[in-house]
């Protein structure tokens, strides 16, 4: 999976780095465990930044070759930064066959961002993702922890207003 | 921990709250994902508040698992001695009524029920799902109790003859007996392979070890395909119990569940589970107070369509890159973390408490000659009646789609329906009457897959749908080995060429070779079905390649290069709607004088086609 890796500079706080030494020393020595903590400190950042991946392959004692391979292997790591609020078109077959690209194109021409990025002012940040499995809803997207079912791409605008202040 | 006469008791208790008098009533909430998303919870938290301000004694409240009907959600039951009602879409402004009405008032309130909403006549006046054409040809094993119980109580899954079938096991039946009992079931696994349960799980009982494992593959990867999310959010304990079983059967005493992180509310209702087993002591050491010893952990996925692969999801187990690795060695000999370990899907495990309870000879009265039992299908796409479905093996894709999924919407015809998510095929018109099972579908190209069946109508493309899957593919593909990694990528190429209009026909006996190609040359399962769709599309749908590139046109009007819009003159009645809709000023005319695209200027947005009210906008 193609990942793009942010340009935006790392801004970790010290209580961050605090939060995430302290979930590296819980897992330490297991060997199984570190997807588990990357997993945790993209909750604690946000996302994984190469100065994250460098901490946590101190702390676990691996290669940082070894982090990032798993960091790019797996789609729910992300390299860049996420906006305030993040945007997900699902494009499963059941949402691609009902015209959830509409939904995507019409996001685009409104945000200027295509999946994967996030707006300069960092309000929203979009991505096609894989089916969520709400296919009885097709076509879907959510926001944040919002779901918005049965879309055409005339409802796009008013939703998105909804978050806009 | 609790005794077996304990758990007996709890059965008879909590078996009588499910049997409500003629006055008192059971209200039950559909709060699966698809239900949440629908706003169930408002609904829930709404009764809840009202019944308490009523003081309503005689009636309960809990939420439940998903009913099935996805298109209805949210959806409320009210049982009431024989009564079922079914209340569809209903929204927290629509509590009040049903309350007054129905269970302070004694009478239904019809308008909100599913035979109301329904549109066909023969359905009018049905209360209940149950006597909906949707669910009378349903056979639900592996769904018994979703929509039913609530998940989130282990004593409400007692009451239902919860984890008798793990105490059977383990008080009556040797390891061996099991495991004869699911060989003779002739369950078949339910994740797409098809191999039979009971010949994998005696494979790993054979090979001797200090430590074996039992897998559960939750990483329900397929678009479309939401049957394992709907087991686990509405079922949990079966999994849990079925897990058990296994490992007495194969000598293992722990187990992972390897559940996608994109499933929140299936985690945290496992999670529960999990917790509330090992309290009644179903789950850890000395198993109601036997030798036996088993427990569960659970493993995050994180987004990784491979780790659908059983190999690839042991790799990804133990913390690392999910790769698949070549077999043999087979998991059974050398699995996770190099010992003997079993992996079987969500909706296998769901039918093995009911196999060990009811008898295999049961199980195998279901079903076709070499393909058991019941399946789930997440029937979804271009249908009217959306939703979860459990059907015996040998339902014909007629019944499914015309008789529970009530035909396509908005009167168009049927073209085709996709299985087996980027791993299956389209199965065109020319095998409506094919009857659904392991075997058939195989023998037609496309599979079984783990149970998403897609609809497809005469606007959907075959060309675009084939370039969906192996766009799907390409992104999935892991980079481990050449057939895949690159294999997948020139596929999406070439269709790319084809759905542009640049291709040729050599480029489709390309095309086709590079398939086979790929299918012979993969390591694992995912770039060896990667063609499938391809193929398929290939086989039935021969005439919609052709015309991408002989005659350069899109029949389905999906492709964007192959399509212009033209404007019927004769329809036309020069309002000028399409040339203010024209982003880009494509259209000449003005009021009252004919209107035509410059075909130069126009993008295909079809913008002026959304805007035009009199059909005068047509595709070419």
């Amino acid at each position: 999976m193609k990942k793009s890796i942010s340009k935006i500079p790392f801004r970790g706080t010290p209580e961050q780095e605090k939060q995430l030494m302290e979930v590296i020393k819980k897992h330490r020595d297991q060997k199984d465990a570190l997807i588990k903590v990357m997993q945790e400190a993209q909750e604690i950042y946000g996302y994984l930044p190469l100065e994250v991946q460098q901490m946590i392959a101190e702390g676990m004692n691996v290669p940082v070759e070894e982090v990032y391979g798993i960091a790019t292997f797996y789609a729910m790591f992300s390299l860049s930064p996420k906006g305030e609020n993040k945007i997900s078109v699902c494009l499963g077959t059941a949402c691609y066959v009902k015209g959830a690209q509409a939904l995507i194109d019409r996001i685009t021409e409104v945000l200027g961002i295509r999946p994967g990025e996030c707006t300069e002012d960092g309000k929203f940040s979009l991505e096609a993702c894989r089916c969520i499995g709400a296919c009885g809803l097709a076509p879907v997207m959510t926001i944040n922890d919002d779901v918005y079912g049965r879309l055409t791409d005339k409802d796009v605008d008013g939703i998105l207003k909804k978050y806009m202040d | 921990m609790v005794s077996l006469d304990k758990i007996k008791a709890i059965r008879d208790r909590v078996r009588k709250q499910f049997l409500p008098a003629d006055n008192t009533y059971r209200v039950v909430v559909g709060m699966a994902t698809c239900g949440i998303a629908a706003g169930a919870k408002s609904v829930y938290d709404e009764l809840v508040k009202v019944i308490k301000e009523k003081g309503l004694d005689n009636v309960t409240v809990s939420q439940t698992g998903c009913i099935g009907a996805c298109q209805y959600e949210p959806i409320v039951e009210v049982y009431s001695g024989d009564q079922r009602v079914t209340y569809v879409k209903i929204t927290a402004d629509k509590v009040d009524e049903i309350i007054y009405r129905h269970l302070m008032g004694g009478h239904p309130v019809e308008k909100y029920t599913i035979g109301a909403v329904l549109k066909s006549g023969e359905d009018d006046n049905i209360l209940s799902i149950e006597d909906t054409a949707f669910y009378k040809y349903q056979k639900r094993v592996a769904l018994r109790n979703c929509g039913i119980i609530n998940p989130e109580s282990i004593d409400e899954y007692i009451a239902f003859d919860g984890y008798q079938a793990l105490i059977d096991c383990i008080t009556k039946y040797t390891p061996e007996e099991v495991i004869e009992i699911v060989k003779a079931s002739g369950l078949r696994g339910r994740g797409g392979g098809g191999f039979p349960t009971g010949i994998k799980w005696s494979l790993a009982a054979k090979n001797q070890a200090d430590q074996k494992y039992v897998c559960c593959n939750a990483d329900e990867g397929d678009p479309g395909a939401f049957m394992d999310r709907s087991v686990l959010e509405g079922d949990p304990h079966a999994v849990i119990e079925a897990m058990a079983i296994a490992g007495y059967a194969i000598g293992a005493t722990q187990g992972y569940i390897y559940v996608r992180a994109e499933y929140p509310v299936a985690v945290k209702r496992l999670k529960i589970a999990i917790d509330q087993a090992r309290e009644y002591g179903l789950l850890g050491k000395n198993i109601l107070g036997t030798d036996f010893t088993f427990d569960l952990d659970i493993r995050l996925g994180a987004g990784a369509f491979v780790c659908g692969e059983e190999t690839a999801l042991m790799t990804s187990i133990e913390g690392k890159r999910g790769e698949p690795r070549p077999r043999p060695p087979y998991p059974a000999v050398k699995g996770l973390f190099g010992k003997p370990t079993i992996l079987n899907n969500v909706e296998t495990y769901a039918n093995i408490p009911q196999i060990i309870l009811k008898g295999s000879e049961w199980f195998a009265s279901m079903g076709t000659e070499k393909s058991k039992g019941t399946k789930v299908f997440a029937l979804g796409g271009k249908i009217n009646n959306t939703g979860l479905v459990e059907i015996p093996m040998g339902t014909t894709l007629r019944q499914v789609i015309e008789e529970i999924g009530g035909g396509i919407p908005n009167g168009k015809k049927f073209k085709a329906a996709q299985t087996g998510g980027p791993s299956g095929g389209c199965i065109p018109s020319s095998k409506f009457e094919i009857e659904i099972d392991y075997d058939n579908l195989v023998n037609i190209g496309s599979m079984m897959g783990s149970g998403g069946l897609i609809v497809m109508d005469e606007d959907t493309c075959m060309v675009d749908i084939a370039k969906f899957f192996l766009d799907f593919t390409v992104d999935e593909s892991c980079g481990k080995c050449t057939p895949c990694r690159i294999g997948t990528k020139r596929l999406h190429e070439m269709l790319e060429k084809i759905t542009s209009g640049n291709a040729t026909m050599e480029d489709l006996d390309k095309l086709e070779e590079l398939c086979y190609y790929i299918k012979d040359n993969a390591l694992c399962g995912l770039g060896q079905t990667a063609p499938n769709p391809v193929l398929s599309t290939l086989k039935y749908f021969y005439d919609e390649y052709k015309a991408h590139v002989v005659d350069r046109k899109c029949p389905a009007g999906v492709c964007k290069n192959l399509i212009s819009y033209v404007i019927d003159d004769t329809k036309c009645k020069r309002c000028t709607a399409c040339k203010r809709a024209c982003p880009v000023q494509a259209i000449e005319g003005a009021v009252k004088q004919p209107h035509v695209i410059d075909q130069s200027k126009c993008i295909k947005c079809g913008a002026c086609y959304e805007a035009c009210k009199f059909g005068a906008v047509v595709k070419r």
